[in-house]
């Protein structure tokens, strides 16, 4: 009898652990601040996490921000868009691709006019860089050295992470700039995912992989790198001469406290952007004063000019058009590139 | 499931009998509260994955299933799975015997222990098994990224279900019927194998089966070590997540489908594997 009911203590208490589990990592919702000001909701994609408390305790010591309590969720960008539509109270939200915002759009809780601003709706920006292991052991430098045979590469996933999809668009589009047709980026594709050893889910579980000693090469985003810097991570990281501007959007709901345009104003604001800048992500208007970047390449200048930098509209003319292009389940040319890549072997 | 209720339920059944009318008020009160909770927890979800699934139409959902890289996630999946449970299936009567008919020092602490895949969050399980058996393994075991790191997850979550299920019925044998096997010149194997292991094939057949279920469904212990390349260590659980991703529900529902449909029928055939070999013994 005890034996049985140990086990079936046993199984209970790990049954309430493994929903803790799987709950934590999604809605570790969480209020900050405190006081009378008013309360936004604030639903993000995790990795802005660090620079939007930044930005909050910033904006709490002007006039506006005064006693404004966040109650913020944070999770994977795509998990969050889907549990707003499901009714996860949201008065300002912060994706990693601009289709997590549509969604929101297509089901009347954003206004249409969301993208209409200065930043066409976009709030944080970033870059595509390559991370490698402490010193380059295997001298990687441009697009060409992740092709070469013998060098692993880990990508996050693009079918089942929207924000890897930036990393298959540099990769592609890279090629176009350098002059190349559609036919050598694909060839170029195909030979990076033969590299590719490994696609985890997410942007998340890719750096863990590559920390995990995975692969040589991590694609990773610019501020990523700087904010595992600044967490004591050990790897280099490379920006090539051809990257794309990864730019996530940000867009208020349309029934939000009257508070929230003010946040996003704050956040659009130099003193915002700083302190993403600061967090390393790239400022997305001109004239932000950020002093030192800790984590950065260089911390005096820790965001160089990158000499062609491809972007969603110039190169892509939209994120709609190259979703259907490149990432339809069935015919999406990276779709179907992945999918190869698997039976060479 | 069937087979660790028996005794239970067994036991019950001889104590309060129904009457010949049908239930008394309080167990009739009782079944209600059982089928409601089950009804919301089990029934309804499942049934709402089967009405998503048939959203697409049947040829929307043979599309999806025969997709190249799909079906490779299924054969994956399900292959792996049932080899982890054949090895549990051993390994874990194994365990259980130890535990149960051995004194030794540390006892009491395996026995904790055992549980800890239980009771581990699965996404650190994969942080273990990545850092143990990763590129930087301390044992030089390095099987990142191939269908080795997808068995040894599913071995890693699915080990307690055959100990705990086969356990507190090896604690309650009566010892005496092997002692009078013995005494009648019967072997040590012919014992364990014409007493011992009929009263214990329920138990295995239910905790195979638990085991095969959830190796089926598992994701958070393997994404790290396994990779997910396409057609090579990609399982199902992914292919759903990639679904979802793209907002194609039909689809990743479909699979699910699939998946629910290959459990029953395991299910299904463990417990009539299960009769049978009980009906023999």
């Amino acid at each position: 009898m005890t034996h049985r009911t140990r086990a079936v203590l046993a199984t209970f208490v790990a049954g309430l652990l493994v929903l803790a589990g799987c709950s934590s990592s999604e809605d570790d919702s969480g209020a900050e601040g405190g006081g009378s000001g008013g309360k936004i909701n604030l639903v993000g994609f995790a990795v802005p996490e660090a620079a939007n408390k930044a930005i909050a305790a910033e904006w709490a010591k002007t006039e506006d921000g005064k006693g404004v309590e966040f109650v913020s969720s944070y999770g994977a960008s795509g998990d969050q868009s889907r549990a707003v539509v499901s009714g996860l109270p949201a008065d300002y939200v912060h994706f990693s691709v601009t289709s997590d915002v549509t969604r929101l759009v297509d089901e009347g809780l954003v206004d249409e006019s969301w993208d209409d601003g200065p930043t066409k709706g976009v709030v944080s920006s970033s870059i595509v860089v390559f991370a490698v292991r402490e010193g380059n052991p295997k001298r990687i430098q441009t697009w060409d050295d992740l092709i070469q045979p013998g060098i692993e590469i880990v990508t996050p996933n693009p079918a089942s992470s929207g924000a890897a999809r930036w990393n298959a668009l540099a990769a592609w589009g890279q090629v176009i700039e350098a002059g190349g047709s559609e036919a050598d980026a694909e060839a170029y594709l195909e030979k990076f995912f033969a590299n590719v050893v490994a696609l985890p889910s997410s942007g998340r579980d890719a750096t863990t992989a590559f920390l995990g000693g995975t692969g040589d090469v991590l694609m990773a985003y610019e501020n990523e790198a700087i904010l595992a810097h600044q967490n004591g991570e050990k790897f280099d990281y490379i920006v090539p001469d051809t990257t794309m501007l990864i730019e996530n959007p940000g867009a208020i709901l349309k029934d939000a406290t009257p508070k929230a345009q003010k946040w996003l104003d704050f956040v659009l604001s130099a003193d915002g952007q700083r302190q993403f800048a600061l967090k390393g992500f790239r400022p997305v208007i001109d004239g932000v004063e950020f002093g030192e970047v800790e984590g950065a390449n260089d911390p005096s200048n820790p965001y160089p000019e990158v000499k062609h930098l491809l972007t969603v509209d110039k190169d892509f003319e939209s994120w709609e058009a190259l979703s259907d292009k490149f990432f339809d389940e069935e015919n999406g040319v990276v779709t179907k590139i992945i999918a190869a890549s698997g039976k060479g072997e | 499931m069937t087979a660790t209720a028996v005794p239970a339920s067994g036991a019950a059944r001889t104590r309060r009998p129904a009457r010949a009318g049908g239930l008394t008020r309080t167990s009739g009160i009782g079944l209600g509260i059982a089928m409601s909770w089950f009804s919301l927890l089990v029934l309804i979800p499942l049934a709402a994955v089967v009405a998503t699934a048939a959203e697409g139409g049947w040829s929307g959902f043979w599309r999806t299933i025969t997709n190249e890289q799909t079906a490779a996630a299924i054969r994956l999946t399900v292959g792996t799975s049932a080899l982890v449970t054949a090895v549990n299936v051993v390994m874990g009567t194994l365990i259980a015997w130890v535990l149960v008919r051995d004194r030794f020092f540390g006892k009491r602490a395996l026995e904790v222990l055992i549980d800890i895949p239980f009771a581990l969050p699965t996404i650190v399980a994969g942080l273990v098994l990545l850092s143990l058996y990763g590129p930087d393994s301390p044992l030089g075991v390095d099987v990142a990224n191939t269908r080795s790191a997808v068995f040894l997850a599913f071995l890693f979550v699915t080990l307690p279900f055959i100990v705990r299920t086969v356990q507190p019925v090896l604690a309650e044998l009566d010892p005496e019927a092997e002692e009078a096997a013995a005494s009648l010149g019967a072997s040590r194997f012919t014992t364990f194998r014409r007493i011992v292991l009929p009263a214990l094939t329920p138990a295995i057949a239910a905790g195979a089966a638990l085991s095969f279920a959830r190796g089926v469904s598992e994701y958070g212990s393997l994404v790290l070590l396994s990779g997910n390349l396409p057609m090579r260590t990609e399982v199902t659980s992914v292919r759903v997540l990639s679904s979802i991703e793209n907002d194609n529900l039909p689809a990743a529902a479909s699979v699910a489908t699939v998946l629910l449909v290959i459990s029953l029928l395991v299910i299904l055939a463990l417990d009539l594997l299960q009769r049978r070999m009980v009906r023999r013994g």
